[in-house]
């Protein structure tokens, strides 16, 4: 069976995508959010960049980070770096020497104050400035949230695009670490991805943070950045070239090939998505196909429907709430476009619909053996 | 305090402003040499700002007028009271407020005949504010405002037309139709929006600060929000930041007095909003009088570029109520709203200027007020019938690539225009 789906997508598109194709390819406009239907489905096309190797050293997150601030920095002298102590390096070390090398104009810090942090950030943006602002933990997003909503994303439209606030990047770490309690711990992105204008990011490895902090700080529209602060310190990239690159927004990546199931990630549940291939194909010699997103919005339906038409079968995992996150967007989406692709109803491994615990949060988050359940349950149907 | 006390002591406050104002214009002096006093203001006027939007036919000999109310201030000196000016400048000002008041009266029209559709806030009352704050900057000068922004398109060089297209939702509108009443901006002179959200806009001021900081180009950012918005919590952050940098910021307080149909008092501990910076240099202004206005202004960009934020409380009044579905009578008395409108009234103290010092004649000034209601009688008609915008723009413009997104929820048959 497992065989058969991967032969037949080659054949003809699903109906439905096909028929969203004719509509939606527009002449492979960079912004598209469905890219290049035309294409062949060649899932492998795009899983290049952080396989490939390049000139490149040993490089934690956080010094990845770091080095996309200070190439942004280095080629536009209006390039600003602030937000709570990141003068002194940041509470997680990813703006350290930055004041040293650019001066305390354009590395400072702030109040404890992410409204004001974010709407000053606003107002540099417009003014002409790339303002990379950092909010110490994505927990503390929420007071800066009317900014970000109500002001940031629609700028450029309500004003006929004369004043887009296109240059604001904001970086903030997200996620579980294990100890962090309901403050320090949550994955908000879901929030952000229900606004039109805004670009959510979300890097899993060190290459990809560089080259897609890189990118987001380029890009002309606001970008909500949230970095896996789990792996600051503890992910490392040996391919993490010293000189600057993109790693391009709005695609995703195919890390893994596989013909059985469809396992969607981003951040730092894609380690635990492949940890759960592995033990899938231990268990089962079931192969799995793992896409981390990267972008949240726009996001690449494009490579999602494009697997799960190959093998028939979605499991999606993120750390956030289940109920309106982000998997539940994927779902509905793959389920119109790949209905008659689908083998077995699509599942969500997620987190809990609780507030992220300060015990037990072994039990909250989506571990391997929760989503290796969900993936035999979606094999067996 | 009950209720019946407390509305008789704020009646009691704006009655002290229409006393002191009623003083004014006896104390008029005439003089063709330049004032000698408030001799620091004098350089930003000559930096005044570019093209207008009513052309002038007077002279520009300086006369002085001694305005009538003193600037109350908070940790600075205050400026003279003795204003120059000039009969041309006089003549622009009554131009502009009664051009701005006829657009207001306009688009009350147009909203209850449904032309304008969504929130719709009108300036009419509060004009000096806008005209004499563009008297003392220039438009090199920044400046972002609340959803209140109808005239300060105007005062930033744009004109009747297409704000009236705008807040029809019309193509030739000045964003195109996308911002409505509450969002629109200039970008060549350097008008920074109005904001539909109360207080938002006040951060976004200190960052246009910082850059004028960062770039030194002598110039300062204007951020404007009302007395209901003061109490707002991101206007201190934003005041704490702009003050712990030193950025040249003008934070502008449009007190009318009603946030919504809340009086000051009982929504503000403190009502005295110049003073709220704490730590901020303030000065309160009579925001009925464009030349009080004016000084104040060219005294408070001096005082930024060299010291740092101040806060300029202007004391205003707003005729019409809140926003169109508030009558603005539920919450004061109309003997309130009429007195100011006989007392303090920003268009009537220019016009008696005009015929008390400069001597023009009456019927000149009806001439006048004719050419300009037909420019807005002309402008109503410009935007009804101007087409509504391409189908497409509802999809364009939300990322920089503004073609080939999808719109997801949008009916197939009208996605047309992609790409």
């Amino acid at each position: 069976m497992k065989n058969t789906m991967a032969g037949m997508a080659s054949i003809s598109l699903p109906l439905p995508l096909r028929a969203r194709l004719s509509i939606l390819c527009c002449g492979g406009g960079g912004g598209s959010m469905i890219h290049g239907f035309g294409r062949a489905f060649s899932s492998s096309s795009s899983s290049s960049s952080s396989s490939s190797s390049a000139s490149g050293s040993p490089t934690t997150m956080h010094a990845a980070i770091n080095s996309a601030i200070t190439h942004a920095m280095s080629e536009d002298p209006t390039t600003l770096v602030f937000g709570e102590d990141v003068a002194f390096g940041g509470v997680f070390r990813a703006t350290t020497h930055l004041r040293e090398k650019f001066g305390p104009r354009r590395a400072f810090n702030t109040p404890l104050s992410e409204n004001g942090i974010v709407g000053f950030g606003i107002g540099v943006a417009i003014a002409g400035h790339r303002a990379i602002a950092e909010v110490q933990f994505a927990d503390y997003i929420f007071t800066a949230m009317d900014q970000i909503v109500n002001e940031a994303a629609k700028c450029r439209y309500r004003s006929g695009a004369q004043f887009p606030a296109g240059g604001l990047t904001i970086r903030a770490p997200y996620g579980a670490v294990g100890h962090g309690g309901h403050y320090h711990s949550q994955s908000p992105e879901a929030y952000f991805c229900h606004t039109p204008g805004l670009r959510v990011v979300m890097p899993r490895n060190p290459y990809d943070a560089k080259g897609l902090l890189l990118a987001s700080i380029r890009c002309d529209d606001p970008v909500i950045f949230l970095e896996p602060k789990a792996l600051y310190r503890t992910a490392v990239s040996d391919n993490v070239p010293t000189e600057a690159y993109e790693v391009p927004l709005g695609k995703a990546e195919v890390v893994r090939e596989g013909n059985d199931v469809t396992l969607v990630a981003w951040g730092a549940q894609v380690h635990v998505a492949e940890q759960a291939a592995d033990a899938l194909r231990e268990e089962r010699g079931a192969t799995v196909e793992v896409v981390d997103l990267r972008s949240l919005l726009p996001w690449d339906a494009e490579t999602v429907c494009q697997s799960v038409s190959k093998t028939g079968r979605l499991v999606v995992t993120h750390e956030a709430p289940i109920t309106a996150g982000f998997g539940a967007e994927i779902v509905a989406e793959v389920t119109n476009a790949c209905f008659t692709r689908l083998e077995s109803p699509p599942e969500r491994v997620c987190g809990m619909d609780t507030p992220f615990p300060l015990y037990g949060e072994s039990l909250y988050v989506p571990t391997k053996l929760r989503v290796l359940e969900a993936m035999k349950r979606v094999l067996d149907f | 305090m009950s209720s019946a006390m407390a509305l008789s002591s704020s009646l009691m406050r704006l009655g002290a402003s229409r006393l002191s104002s009623m003083m004014g214009l006896a104390r008029v002096a005439s003089s063709s040499s330049m004032s000698n006093s408030s001799s620091s203001m004098s350089s930003s006027f000559s930096s005044s700002s570019a093209a207008s939007l009513v052309t002038t036919s007077l002279g520009d000999a300086p006369i002085t007028i001694e305005l009538p109310r003193p600037y109350d201030t908070h940790l600075c000196e205050p400026p003279s009271t003795t204003v120059t000016t000039t009969p041309a400048e006089i003549e622009k000002f009554f131009k502009t407020t009664y051009l701005m008041r006829r657009m207001e009266i306009a688009c009350d029209v147009l909203y209850k005949g449904k032309f304008i559709r969504g929130f719709c806030h009108l300036y009419d009352g509060q004009e000096a504010i806008i005209v004499g704050i563009e008297a003392a900057l220039t438009w090199n000068d920044s400046i972002v405002t609340s959803y209140r922004d109808h005239c300060t398109h105007l005062g930033r060089g744009g004109n009747v037309k297409e704000v009236i297209a705008e807040l029809l939702g019309k193509a030739p509108g000045c964003s195109k139709g996308n911002g409505g009443s509450m969002h629109m901006y200039r970008k060549e002179t350097n008008f920074y929006g109005g904001n539909g959200i109360v207080g938002a806009q006040v951060p976004l001021g200190a960052g246009l600060a910082f850059g004028h900081k960062y770039r030194n180009d002598n110039c300062v950012a204007i951020t404007m929000y009302g007395d209901g918005a003061a109490n707002q919590g991101q206007i201190f952050e934003a005041m704490n930041m702009a003050a712990l940098w030193d950025l040249p910021c003008i934070f502008v307080c449009e007190n009318n007095h009603y946030g919504m149909g809340t009086a000051e008092w009982r929504s503000a501990k403190s009502p005295e909003y110049y003073k709220r910076g704490d730590y901020i240099p303030g000065i309160k202004i009579d925001g009925m009088d464009c030349l009080s206005v004016k000084q104040g202004f060219a005294f408070a960009k001096e005082f930024a570029l060299k010291n740092g934020p101040i806060i300029v409380e202007a004391d205003t009044y707003r005729y019409h109520g809140h926003s169109m579905s508030d009558p603005g009578s539920t919450y004061r008395t109309r003997d309130e709203i009429s007195g100011v409108r006989q007392e303090r009234d920003p268009v009537d103290r220019m016009r008696k200027l005009l015929i008390d010092v400069v001597g023009t004649s009456p019927d000149q000034i009806k001439a006048w007020e004719k050419e300009l209601r037909k420019e807005v009688d002309d402008a109503v008609e410009f935007a009804k019938n101007a087409p509504l915008p391409p189908d497409a723009q509802l999809y364009e413009n939300i990322y920089v690539d503004g073609k080939g997104i999808e719109a997801r929820g949008v009916e197939i048959s009208n996605v047309n225009v992609l790409g």
